[in-house]
């Protein structure tokens, strides 16, 4: 409402103002203080009036002379806008085309004003004037009055301390100018509508600005997150890998949990642990390196001794079927070994897990040039280069792959000693026998035992001090106890008692029965043969005597748990039955035999090496008489083959000489050969089939005994 | 470390043997007895395959793992023995 009322003011002001003609109407006396206010405007227009009288020129007006003011200057001035544009062009959507447009408008508007008056006689006038004349009557004169008072209230502070600022209040507010028309209204004085025209030309303006605080724009910027971008695609396998992490993860967290319970203790072996961590993480990339190096190793020998392998895998000799019984060793690889080409070999044994790993034993069998030995293992993958290597202060005599536990070595020495190496620690071996209860004399043989009753390992050696010891292994100490002495005579106590000289026999090899655990037999440097008991540590069961040198090797056959075979110096090969005092069968090989070996595949084959350096290989189930095959398997002088060992998978035999070397020969397939089915009837497999086999042939000459001894 | 080098070694006087390689999980030559392009040359393109071989072997069986990898040429044989970590590669002429 006030604002209305206001405005209704501000129409009605446009008429006074211009003519000051319009009935005053009085709302309420004005206040004096309002009158001196406006007195002092009218002087200051009063001032100006009589000034503006005056004419006045600009200074830069251009001085002209009489005629010049009065020259005429014809000016035509035209309809048509000069600025107007000549070429517009519009696109025309009915033809589809940019189109002149002919028809410019040619209005220029330079000024235009909407002035607020309206004339007296139109009708808006009227209709005003009639609104204001009822409005007078009608409205009461409360309501303009609040709005007036409410416009003094200002004034009146802001009049009260200058008269500037009474100026810029009225400036300021547009209701502040309506309320000071309104009081123009109520008190007319004559003078007044001359001191407000001359006061309009004298207006200055003062204005004043409160200082803005200036604009302050900060910004910064903070660092990005670091962020990657990262895409993968999933397989199978690395869901896998993550599962079996995870499980990974779990197990050792709950070992974590255990070993908290026990915390003491366990922090000292976690130290340990950690240490050896450390240790391992730098030796591990190394070893990996080395793992794959191996592998690398093999496939290359394997494309240079491509032939080789083909013969080793597929080929046979297929000439052995014009050759009627005989067969032959077809030599495959070498091993050798620069290191011990100075050395004999003394011992050859193939792994019991590891089919084509064999250990190779390097000592002197001449007394008189002992030196160091060396402990070797090949395998077949790479015929080039050991696999491991260890060598040792005395040469190995013998040396045994534990059953079970497949990287575990014993090794007898020269010197009296015997050795136990794991594959798995280094170069060293791990136990060893002390000096006090070692043999005096070189260690023949060596044999892993059963575990004993209380789980330890243990071993048989034997050595030619006479002494049959087996060793205990007890918290990393070999604890040894002498199982049986050999005195000469079989028992000591058959000597004549003022000669009770220790006379004892020289055991060179010996081997354990296959089912009876107790039994065992002792080949001696005397030619006897004494088989023994575990349980009697001074009496035999029997004493053989079986050769007139040395016995080399005795063995049990695989099958036939009756039959043993032995070899000696004296030329001859010899089979028994253990119960039995005199040789089922006696082969003479016109030299020293140093080594015979049942074959794993047949219980009536097995071959023998001589010194004159020929492999001799027997099959008695096809010939009783003589060898299938005897060939030379080294042709240098001054060399012999000591040992020969058959394969327990493959049909190779390996045969290591006196100049380190070992080679490795396949049997042809008429030394393996196996029954024929005959007349329709199926081929029988398992020992049962061996056993009889050579039962058959042992009961022909059983009872004419006396008949094979010719 | 030593018997590693001496097997490396070992490896590189074997007859037929052109070069021996080791590359690390990154494909980069760690070792080499070839020249430096074609080192790398076979370095990168070895390093994808035997990454794609493996993937091959483990999709089919994620128990299972690539132990070796041989590529028979008419010139001569590549050999790759990967590892988790490193790739032996040797080029050997079989036929020499």
């Amino acid at each position: 409402m006030p604002g209305k009322a206001a405005d209704k003011h501000r129409k009605g002001q446009g008429r006074p103002s211009g003519g000051r003609a319009g009935p005053p109407r009085v709302l309420r006396a004005a206040p004096k203080k309002r009158d001196d206010d406006v007195s002092t405007e009218a002087g200051d227009v009063a001032d100006a009036g009589a000034g503006g009288k005056a004419l006045v020129k600009p200074p830069d007006q251009l001085e002209l002379t009489e005629a010049e003011l009065k020259e005429e200057i014809t000016r035509v001035l035209k309809a048509d806008n000069p600025h107007a544009p000549q070429n517009i062009v519009r696109y025309s959507y009915k033809e589809r085309a940019y189109k002149q447009i002919s028809h410019v408008n040619q209005m220029a508007i330079h000024f235009s004003y909407n002035g607020n008056l309206i004339p007296k006689d139109s009708d808006e006038g009227r209709r005003q004037s009639m609104k204001s004349t009822t409005g007078a009557e009608k409205a009461p004169a409360e309501t303009s009055a609040e709005t007036s008072e409410e416009t003094q209230g200002k004034d009146e502070e802001s009049t009260g301390d200058t008269q500037a600022a009474g100026e810029e209040t009225a400036e300021e507010s547009g209701a502040a100018e309506v309320a000071e028309t309104a009081e123009d209204e109520e008190v007319p004085p004559p003078k007044k509508p001359e001191k407000k025209l001359a006061n309009q030309f004298n207006f200055t303006e003062r204005a004043s600005r409160t200082l803005n605080n200036p604009l302050r724009e900060k910004a910064c910027q903070s660092e990005p997150m670091p962020c990657k971008d990262f895409s993968s695609t999933v397989n199978q396998w690395e869901i896998y890998d993550a599962y079996v992490e995870h499980i990974q993860k779990m197990e050792k967290e709950k070992e974590k949990e255990k070993s908290k319970s026990q915390a003491v203790k366990k922090e000292e072996v976690k130290k340990k642990e950690r240490k050896f961590t450390s240790l391992e993480f730098q030796s591990n990339e190394i070893a990996k390196v080395s793992k794959v190096a191996k592998i690398m190793e093999r496939m290359v020998n394997q494309n240079t001794m491509d032939d080789i392998i083909q013969d080793f895998k597929y080929f046979e000799d297929e000439s052995d079927e014009y050759r009627g019984q005989k067969g032959t060793l077809l030599p495959l690889w070498k091993f050798q070994y620069d290191k011990a080409k100075r050395f004999a070999v003394t011992a050859i044994s193939w792994n019991p897990k590891y089919k084509d790993l064999f250990a190779v034993g390097y000592g002197s069998y001449d007394l008189m040039k002992q030196s160091q030995g060396m402990l070797l293992l090949y395998t077949m993958k790479n015929p080039s280069f050991p696999e491991y290597i260890f060598s040792s202060e005395s040469g190995i005599m013998c040396l045994d792959f534990h059953n079970d536990y497949p990287y575990l070595v014993a090794v007898g020495f020269y010197d009296g000693n015997v050795a136990i190496y794991n594959l798995k620690a280094t170069s060293q071996p791990s136990h060893k026998s002390c000096a006090k209860s070692k043999h005096t004399e070189p260690v023949w043989q060596v044999k892993w035992q059963k575990n004993d009753m209380d789980n330890n390992l243990n071993f048989f050696s034997v050595s030619s001090d006479g002494r049959i010891v087996s060793w205990t292994l007890l918290q990393n100490e070999l604890v040894h106890t002498d199982v049986i002495k050999l005195s000469v005579e079989g028992t000591a106590a058959q000597r004549p008692e003022g000669l009770q000289l220790k006379t004892l026999g020289c055991g060179t090899s010996f081997d354990f029965h296959k089912k009876i655990d107790y039994l065992f037999l002792v080949g001696t440097e005397e030619g006897k043969i004494y088989k023994c008991s575990k349980c009697y540590s001074s009496q035999f069961l029997d004493v053989f005597e079986a050769h007139h040198m040395a016995v080399d090797s005795v063995s049990w056959n695989p099958y036939h748990s009756k039959v043993f075979i032995s070899c000696s110096s004296d030329w001859t090969v010899k089979i028994w039955d253990h119960t039995i005092k005199t040789p089922m069968f006696v082969y003479d090989l016109n030299s020293g035999v140093g080594d015979v070996a049942w074959a794993p595949y047949s219980s009536t084959v097995f071959a023998a090496v001589t010194t004159d350096s020929k492999a001799h290989v027997f099959d008695l189930s096809i010939n009783k008489y003589e060898a299938l095959c005897t060939q030379l398997v080294v042709s240098r002088k001054k060399n012999k083959i000591t040992h020969v060992q058959f394969n327990p998978v493959y049909p190779v035999i390996i045969i290591g000489d006196q100049r380190g070397q070992v080679i490795c020969l396949k049997l042809s397939p008429n030394l393996r050969k196996m029954p024929k089915a005959k007349k329709g009837q199926e081929v029988e497999k398992g020992p049962e089939v061996q056993i009889a086999k050579l039962e058959k042939l042992l009961s022909l000459v059983r009872e004419p005994a006396n008949k094979t001894e010719l | 470390m030593a018997e590693v080098e001496e097997t490396l070694k070992r490896i590189q006087s074997h007859k037929g043997v052109i070069a021996t390689i080791v590359i690390n999980a990154e494909g980069i030559p760690v070792r080499t007895t070839l020249d430096n392009s074609t080192t790398v040359q076979y370095a990168a393109l070895l390093q994808q395959l035997i990454m794609k071989a493996r993937s091959a072997v483990r999709d089919i069986d994620p128990q299972n793992d690539l132990t070796f990898l041989r590529i028979r040429s008419k010139k001569h044989e590549i050999m790759v023995a990967p590892d988790k970590d490193y790739l032996l590669v040797v080029v050997q002429n079989p036929c020499e």
